[in-house]
């Protein structure tokens, strides 16, 4: 007997446990060299922390090459991770949590309006493949598909029938984060979700995405290169740079006082649309490495205007400044032999 | 002064049958020599489309009228042997994806080299020092190893600095910049957009510079004019369309930026979205999304006019 | 959070003409596409109708009028080398040519399309498994591979189309595979996957739908090979036997006369030109009248 609804997910472990702690992820991808070269692998994550707590947007961003698309990927196990624990709710995914059950969970949308979306379903039939294929019957998902997409801004019954191509790029973008809620996930995945899209038209996905989640008690990642975008969006903050995290911490702490050299690059390379403020000389030079050869030491001390001898040899931990604030610089640890480094308190 | 670009009344209309697609209508705009413009708008502007007429690059089947003049030269006048002779020469492109703009069986250097010959004859050993030499003042480190890297041996920031240096190559006096630096990460964004402003400043290039990002755009333009379904809506001093715009759609674009969003928990928005280019409404084609709109705004479509005598703006209720 | 759980049935929603229909009208707004499907319809109804059509029997000599030339009274395009009236062998002909041309390749894709399918869509091991085996088969030219299996089998009309069923196999699967890899990559099947859909569920109602219609474009195009094969098998003596009808078989045969009568030896060619470039544009038209966005 096929169910009208999908059985409600409950809350298990109360407000203040994370809804999402990720420890250690790894992900390499073997490169193919020559027959008698090195075995070489892009480190696309390479032992990444932290958590997400309920209710939060966690935003990222980083360069490309960082590892923040592949980090989605882990998440929603589009691959497998090398090594690393996910614990969704308190419990570890794969283990207490059914690969199955977890995906129900946790949701993605993703930049490409139109590859996400199959052209040869209509986008009822899009919306609702989810519900169907955890047991609710076909008129009951079609349904939910067009509460849906009344709920994004879609007139069901003008739109309920259409292909993909029929609609614009922001209304396709519509479509996604409708089939994302489908099957009512507690985390949703917002991989550049509205990088693609126009100015103006990003301006009220943003806006939407702002409703769902106060409407439907959503926790979100929301990744993303435009530090404007996630300045608005985020209540925390987490940088990657080359398969690893920067920095992370509360929104306004990062924004306003970063304690990572590369944050603050980042923060100043973003246009100021003020012809008053125009710069001379760009905060970084160069692009950002290949993620085959990491440098050794800090993984950014080639690119860092306060780099030293000890960066080279030094790998820094991300470590915690005040609580709920952390950044993996020598110059934020304590007795790590930088000259900026803070003294050990006596 | 003579304009070193007058762009006249364009239009560029795609297809034909029942639904022909205007996907510029009447456009004028002249640039002085040295002076750099941004073309603002978001997808179906009509702002790539301009910008491609000026090097006549659209399909055969594309209807173009209106009069284009580049350095005195009648763009729309050209043989196809002087067309060839004047692209690159006098006007030369760059691209938002320059992997698709080089070829990638022919090393950067070989490749730079070649449309220099092309152009101006000479050897291929003062092709290639011109080359090197076009490399160190796009600054790309260790230029000369550089000049033999395949194109997917390069990052794209560096690809892109190729891309300019090979736009460079044969001295234009004007550039056409499509949206260069849109598919770069932040910190490459800023370098080009330095580079392409100290370049320009140093070969005292007419830059046309087509952006959907205002920030870029204020970061790089003298003057910017803002594009609207095929029109232009408002054109003025970079300074004046940020701090006063008075099109209800540019003041809309930059009230919706997230930067000014600061402790709001809602951005402003555009309501709708823009109109369908082969199914124009008959007035001023932002009237179905304007808050100021009246009776004349739907019939009417409101001339480019100065009512502060600095700027252009088309809208019978500008401020 | 189940507040969108309990929701009135659907509304009959305004659809979107179906995909096949667009597919169908684009195909129709183009001349050349219409022209070859109407010459390959007119083949099919001449093969169908021969015995209404054909003005004599198609093996009935005449040892006194013996290769005439085309326009001869009562021999409209002339007669064979044994006196037959060509124009009722080549109407008769399409019957066998047509049926070795084309049934090979349905099945073909069948099951081409199927190995290339779950290579592509399971990678990895599989995919090496499936792909290097169909490699082995791909490695022989079409032609010489054909020319083996009839040659061991013996000639025959239906070792002849096996053996074009065998060379075509290969060719659909690698197509069918390079289509399902390319798929399998974007986003909309990683979604259906994050949705916690099964792999079989996944091609059934994502692949499938868009990789059979490439592969079958590819199929159509296979067609013409199909049947400038199938006579070249019976012009060697694989396929077809005398005296029955086939324009391959009949271009051998009359070979003899090409000095003699060029143009009516040349009319079986003729005819299998004809058909095969019809096959050709038509499936041209429908990789064009396929792609959604143009």
């Amino acid at each position: 007997m096929r169910a009208a609804v999908l059985p409600p997910l409950e809350d298990r472990g109360g407000p203040a446990q994370p809804l999402l702690t990720v420890g250690g992820l790894v992900k390499h991808f073997p490169v193919k060299g020559g027959v008698f070269g090195p075995r070489r692998a892009v480190q696309a994550v390479d032992g990444v922390d932290f958590s997400v707590l309920k209710g939060e947007t966690l935003g990222v961003v980083g360069e490309s090459g960082c590892g923040k698309s592949t980090t989605a990927r882990l998440l929603v196990r589009l691959m497998a991770p090398d090594a690393g624990t996910v614990i969704f709710d308190g419990e570890s995914v794969g283990d207490a949590l059914s690969l199955r059950d977890y995906r129900r969970q946790v949701q993605m949308v993703f930049q490409d309006s139109y590859a996400s979306l199959n052209p040869r379903l209509t986008i009822e039939d899009s919306i609702a493949f989810g519900p169907r294929v955890h047991g609710v019957a076909a008129r009951a998902a079609t349904g939910r598909a067009h509460d849906l997409l009344a709920r994004v801004g879609l007139e069901p019954r003008r739109f309920a029938g259409r292909y993909p191509h029929e609609l614009s790029g922001g209304q396709r973008q519509r479509v996604n984060i409708a089939r994302a809620l489908a099957l009512e996930p507690r985390l949703v995945i917002l991989d550049e979700a509205v990088s693609a899209l126009d100015k103006s038209v990003e301006a009220q996905v943003l806006n939407l995405l702002l409703d769902l989640k106060r409407d439907f008690g959503l926790t979100y990642i929301f990744i993303s290169h435009d530090l404007n975008v996630v300045r608005f969006m985020a209540d925390r903050v987490m940088v990657m740079y080359l398969g690893r995290v920067a920095e992370i911490g509360a929104r306004d702490a990062v924004f306003d006082a970063p304690a990572h050299p590369y944050t603050a690059a980042l923060l100043a390379s973003m246009p100021k649309a003020d012809p008053a403020e125009r710069r001379d000389a760009p905060p970084l030079s160069g692009d950002p490495p290949n993620p085959i050869d990491p440098p050794p030491g800090c993984r950014f001390n080639p690119r860092c205007a306060f780099v030293e001898d000890v960066c080279r040899r030094t790998d820094p931990p991300l470590a915690a400044l005040v609580p709920q604030h952390s950044a993996a610089c020598l110059m934020a640890s304590s007795g790590s032999g930088h000259s900026r480094a803070p003294e050990i308190a006596a | 002064m003579t304009p070193m670009i007058d762009i006249r009344d364009l239009s560029v209309v795609f297809g034909r049958g029942p639904k022909p697609v205007p996907a510029v209508d009447g456009v004028t705009l002249a640039l002085a020599p040295g002076e750099v413009v941004a073309l603002l708008g978001e997808s179906g502007s009509g702002k790539s489309v301009t910008l491609r007429s000026l090097l006549r690059l659209h399909p055969a089947s594309a209807r173009v009228g209106g009069t284009i003049r580049v350095d005195g030269t009648d763009v729309m006048a050209l043989s196809p042997r002087a067309l060839a002779d004047f692209r690159g020469r006098t006007v030369s492109m760059i691209f938002q994806e320059p992997r698709l703009a080089l070829d990638p069986v022919y090393t950067i250097g070989d490749q730079i080299a070649e449309a220099v010959r092309r152009h101006r004859g000479g050897t291929r050993a003062q092709a290639r020092a011109r080359a090197l030499d076009l490399f160190d003042r796009v600054r790309i480190p260790s230029a000369k190893r550089r000049l033999d890297n395949y194109p997917h041996e390069m990052s794209g920031g560096m690809l892109q600095r190729a891309m300019i240096a090979m736009a460079l190559s044969c001295d234009p006096k004007v550039l056409l910049a499509d949206e260069p630096t849109t598919a770069l990460d932040a910190t490459v964004q800023i370098q080009i957009l330095l580079l392409v402003r100290e370049l320009q400043r140093e070969y005292g290039l007419s830059v046309i510079f087509v952006t959907h990002d205002i920030g870029v755009a204020a970061e790089v333009a003298d003057r910017v004019a803002v594009m609207y379904a095929g029109r232009i809506v408002e054109e003025g001093a970079i300074a004046d369309v940020i701090r006063s715009p008075q099109h209800p759609y540019a003041r809309g674009l930059l009230d919706a930026r997230v930067e000014l969003a600061g402790g709001r928990d809602r951005l402003i928005t555009i309501p709708g979205a823009p109109p369908d280019l082969a199914d124009l409404p008959p007035g001023c084609s932002f009237a179905p999304r304007c808050a100021r709109v009246s009776g004349e705004c739907r019939t009417t479509v409101p001339p480019l006019a100065a009512p502060l005598g600095r700027g252009q703006v088309a809208c019978f209720h500008p401020g | 959070m189940s507040v969108l759980a309990a929701s009135p049935p659907a509304l009959r929603a305004e659809r979107s003409p179906g995909y096949w229909r667009g597919v169908g009208s684009r195909i129709a707004r183009d001349p050349v596409v219409v022209a070859a499907l109407a010459v390959i319809v007119a083949l099919v109804l001449m093969a169908l109708l021969a015995p209404e059509l054909a003005p004599m029997a198609p093996d009935k000599g005449s040892m006194i009028r013996r290769l005439k030339p085309i326009g001869t009274p009562g021999y409209p395009l002339g007669s064979d080398e044994l006196g037959r009236d060509m124009l009722s062998r080549l109407i008769y002909g399409a019957r066998l040519s047509l049926l070795m041309g084309v049934v090979p390749v349905p099945v073909a894709f069948l099951f081409g399309a199927t190995l290339g399918i779950v290579a592509g869509y399971a990678g990895g091991l599989v995919n090496a498994l499936i792909m290097r085996t169909v490699d082995v088969f791909y490695a022989f030219p079409s032609v010489l591979l054909a020319v083996a299996l009839s040659g061991t089998l013996g000639s025959g009309l239906g070792n002849a189309m096996f053996s074009l069923t065998v060379v075509f196999i290969p060719q659909i699967a690698r197509v069918a595979e390079s289509v399902t890899t390319g798929v399998r990559k974007l986003d909309y099947i990683d979604a259906a996957r994050a949705s916690g859909a099964r792999p079989l569920t996944i091609v059934l109602e994502h692949v499938l739908g868009n990789v059979l219609g490439p592969i079958f474009v590819f199929a159509t195009s296979l067609v013409s090979v199909s049947m400038i094969l199938a006579s070249g098998l019976s012009f060697l003596g694989l396929g077809v036997r005398p005296p029955d009808a086939e324009w391959g078989l009949m271009l051998n045969t009359l070979r003899t006369a090409i000095y003699v009568n060029p143009a009516v030896a040349a009319l079986p060619g003729v005819l299998i030109l004809i058909t095969s470039v019809s096959f050709n544009l038509f499936s041209d038209g429908l990789r064009g009248a396929m792609d959604v966005r143009s």
